[in-house]
């Protein structure tokens, strides 16, 4: 494999993030080909350890579904169907269909792990999530106006989004978002604030509806109407339980993936500092626009990786079993650069998040401790 | 294994209900956590046998036969079909899928059938089927496709002359056709009558493989590299030596087609219908030959790959979008941007290789990544237009 990478290192003279941590432009440029180097090692790497291992987290996802079902057949067992079903569903969502869907598993050319094909089991079609995290997140991660994962259209979360008095519900709005996380997924991509502020009409919306009623329809038949009604004078049992399930995984993925980007000392960015930008500059603006989560495998393994949310956003289509392995070299090359590598245990960056939830209700904020530059907000985000 | 090929809980298996309890991955993805061979969509087989067709030598490429075992659901065959097949490489771990003739006769559903595979020194997939593959291995496949089948041109009688032309590995549709012919052409019953459905079935079956007689008139024109590369020599031999109504013309080495020997052969050849496949260079002499007539059917052989452009920046051939039936010059730009310069809208989204919203099939030509610099060649490969860019000509699914 040759190393020409030269589509990418146009470098604008200056870029003012890296300005903002103190990077010379040539600096910039070496720490993006640092990256590179990594992105394009693993990807040489890439061969049936990363297959074996997507194939066994399927494995086991699929056993846990079928012995969850099967659990609500047993009154007794109830509790462990209700943990078997959840831990399924946070498998399918998170580090099965969250990362496939990312396309980390498209080389292996299997339809079953192909982002093309692959939906997973909550009520957001695959196809619209894609184009709304894939492109939109990941493109623009952390621009304020542009990222619409920055407070999803309903939270304020960076002082750079204009407060109104409807951010004062700031935290019960988090509250039902963590509970009915996967309808908020789903309904995310009707963008609804944006169709609030003008900027988007309903007929915008028109193309997405047959796909979102589809789905939602097969989902809750699925788990509120055929499993119960297959568990006869079980109904409401199972129903409960298929519900349970569904919340438990509401919660926990919410509570992940608020850590991802929401915890204090993650940066955001102006649309003005974003234009034109380096390969550099978009390496740099993932890694302090991310933080981590520390923890054990198994942990790692319930947050489909996302506990790696920097290594993600720096290579968000390399299987996130990689991530962990890279993870340590990131962290060395952020200290050369004496940049800031965002981490911490659960506990502590769910704090630091709900902080931020209940900071942001209120008008102001911490301005981010940077910017040598005048930031320049552009249509800032009105409910 | 066989209690999935119970007609009930096939139709169970693939009901809505079923549908609805195993969405959104559907009821496939759960059987084969269980047995690979239980399938209510998808078809799969076992390699239940592999056999050496030629014999080994240094300078031409070894053929074998191999022998599938299809899933229940398969649906059976028209002779001259091929078929998907996708294979896991081990060591890679990549899915490759490759298109075969099915050189067995027609098929009926969930019969065994036999694909006759040439390992190409460039064909990941035949080198490892002919070469590496083990009996009781799983391979996928799809369902028999293709339009190149046994149907004859509508106002000639059922019994008329066919004529088939085939070169090297193409061979294979038109063995099907021949064997399907001669297993189900008409069979002579006692007193002379023609035999039907199950009487002819009984008969077949007292006979053996075939029942001896293609009924009518069947000339089969074959060219091949040399005596010791001609893949089913026995059996054509013994379908030359029988009375069967075929004639069997094996040409061997530099001898290539000629519209004089044609005509020799087979004078009214333009009027007959003819099934034609081989390699371009046959390909091209005898549509020359047959002009514009309706009576040729052919199949290609997909060319295996453009050459790769010599330095970069200097990039030869012809970039086309086939779904958009529009074609250009290839430039060093990305596909993505070719495409819209050629007034093409394909869908897209973050344009630097991140968000796999542009990715579509390159169904031939050569390739590189602009992000890896790595080159690929893969036929029927999915990339990213946004961050590849040609290298000499190629063929876009867009």
């Amino acid at each position: 494999m040759s190393t020409d990478t030269t589509a990418t290192t146009t470098d604008t003279p200056r870029s003012r993030i890296a300005a903002r941590v103190g990077m010379t432009p040539e600096q910039l440029e070496a720490f993006g080909n640092e990256m590179d180097a990594i992105r394009q090692r693993i990807i040489a790497d890439l061969g049936e350890e990363d297959a074996t291992y997507i194939r066994n987290v399927v494995k086991a996802q699929r056993r846990f579904e079928v012995a969850g079902r099967a659990l609500f057949y047993l009154p007794p067992a109830w509790p462990l169907a209700v943990a078997a079903l959840s831990i399924s569903k946070i498998l399918d969502n998170m580090e099965i269909g969250h990362n496939v869907m990312h396309g980390q598993y498209d080389w292996m050319g299997d339809p079953g792990l192909s982002s093309r094909m692959f939906d997973w089991d909550t009520v957001c079609p695959g196809e619209q999530w894609k184009y709304s995290h894939n492109y939109i997140h990941h493109t623009f991660t952390n621009i304020v106006g542009k990222d619409r994962d920055v407070g999803y259209g309903i939270l304020r979360m960076d002082p750079d989004q204009k407060w109104h008095p409807y951010y004062l519900g700031n935290p019960v709005y988090a509250l039902l978002l963590m509970l009915f996380f996967e309808w908020g997924v789903a309904l995310h991509d009707l963008e609804v604030e944006n169709i609030v502020a003008g900027r988007r009409t309903l007929a915008d919306n028109k193309p997405l509806y047959p796909g979102l009623v589809r789905k939602i329809r097969r989902q809750t038949v699925k788990d509120y109407v055929l499993f119960p009604a297959l568990t006869g004078p079980l109904f409401p049992l199972t129903l409960a339980g298929n519900a349970t399930a569904n919340l438990i995984r509401n919660v926990w993925a919410f509570n992940i993936i608020f850590c991802g980007h929401f915890p204090a000392g993650v940066a955001s960015f102006s649309v003005q500092e974003t234009e034109d930008e380096s390969r550099g500059q978009w390496y740099l603006r993932q890694l302090l626009g991310s933080a981590n989560i520390t923890g054990g495998r198994l942990f790692h393994l319930m947050s489909g990786n996302l506990s790696h949310q920097i290594e993600h956003h720096l290579f968000p289509d390399l299987p996130a079993r990689r991530y962990p392995q890279v993870a340590a070299e990131v962290r060395e090359v952020c200290e050369r650069y004496g940049l800031q590598y965002n981490t911490g245990p659960l506990h502590r960056q769910l704090l630091s998040v709900a902080k931020k939830i209940c900071r942001f209700a209120l008008p102001g904020g911490d301005a981010a401790p940077e910017p040598p530059a005048p930031r320049v907000t552009e249509e800032p985000l009105a409910a | 294994m066989t209690a999935l090929t119970a007609e009930p809980i096939r139709r169970l298996l693939r009901s809505r209900l079923v549908d609805a309890l195993a969405a959104p991955h559907g009821v496939d993805r759960y059987l084969e956590q269980f047995n690979p061979m239980w399938a209510a969509h998808d078809v799969r087989a076992r390699i239940v046998d592999i056999r050496r067709e030629t014999a080994p030598a240094a300078d031409s490429a070894p053929v074998a036969t191999l022998t599938l075992q299809p899933t229940s659901n398969w649906r059976g065959h028209r002779a001259g079909q091929h078929v998907l097949v996708g294979v896991d490489v081990p060591g890679v771990a990549k899915r490759f899928t490759r298109a075969f003739s099915i050189s067995s006769a027609a098929s009926s559903p969930g019969e065994q059938i036999t694909l006759t595979i040439r390992a190409h020194h460039e064909g990941q997939v035949s080198a490892y089927l002919v070469e590496r593959a083990g009996v009781g291995e799983i391979l996928h496949l799809s369902q028999a496709r293709g339009d190149f089948t046994l149907n004859e041109s509508p106002a000639t009688p059922t019994n008329n002359h066919l004529l088939f032309i085939t070169g090297g590995s193409g061979i294979t549709p038109a063995m099907s056709m021949l064997r399907t012919l001669l297993r189900d052409g008409y069979v002579r019953g006692p007193r002379g009558g023609v035999l039907r459905g199950s009487e002819a079935e009984e008969q077949k079956s007292s006979v053996g493989c075939y029942d001896g007689n293609a009924g009518r008139k069947v000339t089969f024109l074959h060219y091949a590299r040399s005596p010791e590369d001609q893949i089913f020599a026995d059996e054509l031999a013994a379908i030359a030596e029988s009375d069967n109504g075929v004639t069997v013309h094996l040409r061997h080495g530099d001898r290539l087609f000629s519209e004089f020997e044609l005509r020799r052969l087979v004078p009214d050849f333009a009027d007959v219908d003819t099934w034609l496949c081989g390699p371009a260079g046959l390909v091209e002499l005898v549509t020359a030959a047959y002009a514009d007539s309706p009576r040729l059917r052919m199949e290609f052989f997909k060319p295996a790959v453009a050459r790769a452009a010599g330095d970069d920046g200097d990039v030869e051939g012809t970039v086309t979008f086939a779904r958009s039936d529009t074609a250009g010059p290839a430039s060093a730009a990305t596909l993505l941007e070719q495409a819209e310069a050629l007034g093409l809208r394909p869908e897209f989204g973050c344009r630097m290789g991140i968000c796999f919203s542009c990715a579509v099939t390159k169904t031939s030509g050569r390739t590189r990544n602009v992000l890896t610099g790595e080159e690929s060649a893969l036929p029927d490969e999915e990339i990213r237009i946004c961050v590849t860019q040609p290298v000499g000509d190629c063929q876009i699914d867009l």
